[in-house]
């Protein structure tokens, strides 16, 4: 012990030479993680060699590189928190973290980073924990190839996967998110892109923002989750290229947006959801070159959203195109592709010459009452429809496409 | 009773009508799935003949045959043969040449260009809905004695079944819009062959909608395993309850 003492006073004076390589592991010196942690000093590397370590809660307060070989496995006995992080610009890459503690007070994960900025999480996998990764107040961390899994059952025993709370700058890429409440939560987060990441069989939302502005989302997958993907309270938010498929169920969405404005929805595509994209006091989005397929509603724009532009997007094989559920419509939609327009085009633009609805009269009749599903694609409602599209009476008459396109866009 | 059986369906396929059935099913199914860009649109369209069409024509074609071989008929019983033998062997006669016609004319052009989940329960439910409209023509036929009357009736039927069973429901859902309605509705469709197998085939085709809030209790009963089985219980049920009534009815008859 005086030895190890010795070293690390030693280490702590001589924290400006060249930083040194610390290993642990079972024929190290250091055979557990917290007696190496000890002798590191800033900027020394800290490697860790395959094994199981049951290390409690691993307090990481020096600015090091932490770095696992062939991912050893830290075990939180279903107790701890398993790593904290409470210094600037730490490196934790190539770790298995398992079994963190849940509990309903405090928000236990398998990494958190508490207040500090520049830290790095890569190729680590994390698997039955409660929260995965966890930052507050961190500002311009990378949180990169990581595997989080989560085999809860009940929401209440199960935290979100990558849970960002009052943080700037982040970068969340490239991470496998299975099982968790929801895969990406953020809430007070600022200027921050999410990449490339898949989130799939989450409990609740595969990606859910609360209050975060200026973000990105470019290329992820968000698939098979309890309600889908939800941006709420938030402005300013870019949606690109992402895959929004098989959300199923009552309440369940492709993509909720609830109370969000100036945001650009481009180039995703929406498949198999029983509603593509739910509109609820939105305002100022831009929906553009998006890919609607196979969903029960393609687009549900309730009354109470205004200036939302639909341009230059694919509907094809919906149950239905449009949903909505009043007579008031501020937004506007043109140029679009709908596979169930019947119009011609006489003189070639490659426009049809009269306007599509494509909000049909059984899916108003539907809105207001949910069991008449029980007749949709009888003849009865088919005739319905048919007389509706000559007379318009209970669909709202404002809401068409002047323009629409007569082939779809290679998108 | 393989003798009469044979007997009538020789006799169907020497009128012609079920031929130019076939050969129009046939032709409409296969450009539908030519001309749509998307499958799923072809099978739309099909739903519509399946729903429409094949009750329709299995209806009228069994009603005619049945009042034009009254003498035929007669000549039958004539001759030492039950008659429960000679009723069957004509429901059987009409019903496996309507199916068959069904079969060829829909069933292939589905298995060549959408053998799928949905493909299948089409030609499943599209022939039992032959079958069921025809044990239903002959209960009509069986009943009244006056042919434009019976075929009246058949065209009622077909009416009833298609429209105005659906109205019903809708004007039902409307008026009592403020009570959970679900499960009797499930309940009352079992009323109806032609809304039970559109149901079950929306089951297949427009599966994202109907996972919705009501969707999804019609989902727990028709899409489970006992739902199905179920709901085409209830579909054979259609098949033999007109036919045996009509075999009851035709027992006593005086021709």
């Amino acid at each position: 012990m005086k030895k190890i003492i010795y070293i690390a006073v030693l280490v702590l004076f001589a924290h400006n030479l060249s930083a040194k390589t610390i290993r642990i592991g079972k024929m190290q010196a250091a055979k557990t993680i917290q007696q190496g942690l000890l002798l590191a000093a800033d900027g020394d590397t800290v490697l860790v060699e395959p094994g199981h370590y049951h290390e409690k809660n691993i307090v990481i307060n020096k600015f090091i590189f932490f770095i696992g070989i062939n991912h050893p496995v830290l075990d939180g006995d279903h107790t701890y928190e398993i790593i904290s992080i409470k210094a600037n610009g730490v490196l934790v890459d190539g770790f298995k973290v398992i079994h963190s503690g849940i509990s309903s007070i405090e928000d236990y994960a398998g990494i958190k980073i508490y207040s500090c900025r520049d830290v790095v999480i890569r190729n680590n996998i994390l698997e039955d924990t409660f929260f995965g990764i966890y930052t507050q107040y961190g500002t311009n961390c990378t949180i990169e190839k990581n595997t989080l899994v989560s085999f809860s059952k009940e929401e209440q025993q199960s935290g979100n996967g990558i849970h960002c709370w009052k943080a700037d700058s982040m970068r969340i890429i490239a991470n496998n998110i299975t099982g968790h409440r929801d895969g990406i939560y953020f809430e007070f987060v600022t200027n921050s892109i999410i990449w490339r990441n898949i989130s799939e069989k989450n409990m609740r939302y595969g990606l859910h923002f609360m209050f975060s502005n200026n973000d990105a989302y470019i290329s992820n997958v968000f698939k098979n989750n309890g309600a889908g993907v939800a941006v709420m309270f938030s402005n300013h938010v870019k949606m690109i290229h992402n895959y929004f498929e098989e959300n199923w169920g009552d309440g369940a969405y492709g993509l909720l947006l609830k109370e969000i404005s100036d945001s650009y929805i481009e180039t995703n595509h929406f498949v198999k959801n029983t509603a593509g994209i739910f509109m609820e006091g939105a305002s100022r989005i831009q929906v553009e070159k998006n890919v609607f397929e196979a969903n029960g509603w393609a687009l549900k724009i309730q009354a109470s959203c205004m200036d939302v532009t639909v341009v230059h997007n694919n509907f094809k094989g919906n149950t239905f195109d449009v949903g909505t559920n009043g007579s008031l419509v501020l937004n506007s939609f043109n140029n679009n592709y709908w596979d169930k327009y019947e119009g011609y085009d006489l003189n070639r633009d490659k426009l049809g010459d009269i306007p599509y609805r494509p909000v049909s009269l059984y899916a108003m009749i539907i809105e207001q009452n949910p069991p008449a599903m029980i007749l949709f694609r009888s003849l009865m409602t088919s005739l319905l429809d048919k007389t509706e599209k000559i007379l318009p009476s209970l669909t709202p008459e404002n809401l068409k496409d002047e323009h629409p396109l007569m082939k779809p866009l290679p998108l | 009773m393989k003798k009469i059986i044979k007997y009538v369906i020789i006799d169907i396929l020497r009128n012609k009508i079920v031929l130019a059935y076939t050969v129009f099913l046939l032709l409409i199914s296969i450009t539908i799935f030519n001309l749509e860009d998307n499958s799923a649109k072809g099978l739309l369209s099909l739903l519509n003949i399946i729903l429409i069409i094949v009750p329709l024509v299995s209806m009228l074609f069994s009603a005619i045959y049945v009042y034009n071989s009254s003498e035929f008929l007669e000549l039958l019983v004539s001759q030492p043969l039950k008659r429960r033998t000679i009723w069957l062997s004509l429901f059987f006669g009409l019903s496996a040449s309507m199916a068959f016609a069904f079969f060829i004319g829909a069933g292939i052009p589905i298995l060549l260009y959408e053998a799928t989940e949905t493909g299948f329960m089409m030609l499943g439910t599209g022939l039992l809905l032959s079958v069921i409209f025809v044990a239903i023509a002959m209960l009509a036929a069986v009943m009244a004695r006056d042919k434009a009357k019976g075929i009246g009736v058949v065209i009622l039927l077909w009416l009833y079944f298609s429209i105005i069973f659906d109205g019903l429901i809708l004007f039902v859902l409307f008026q009592f819009a403020d009570y959970p309605l679900e499960k009797i509705m499930v309940g009352a469709v079992a009323f109806n062959p032609i809304d039970l197998s559109r149901i079950l085939i929306l089951l297949k085709m427009d599966v994202s909608a109907l996972m919705g809030y009501t969707g999804a209790i019609f989902k727990d009963f028709f899409g489970a395993q006992t739902g199905l089985i179920i709901s085409f219980t209830v579909l054979i049920t259609w098949v033999v309850i007109p036919a045996w009534l009509s075999l009851r009815k035709f027992n006593h008859k005086d021709l």
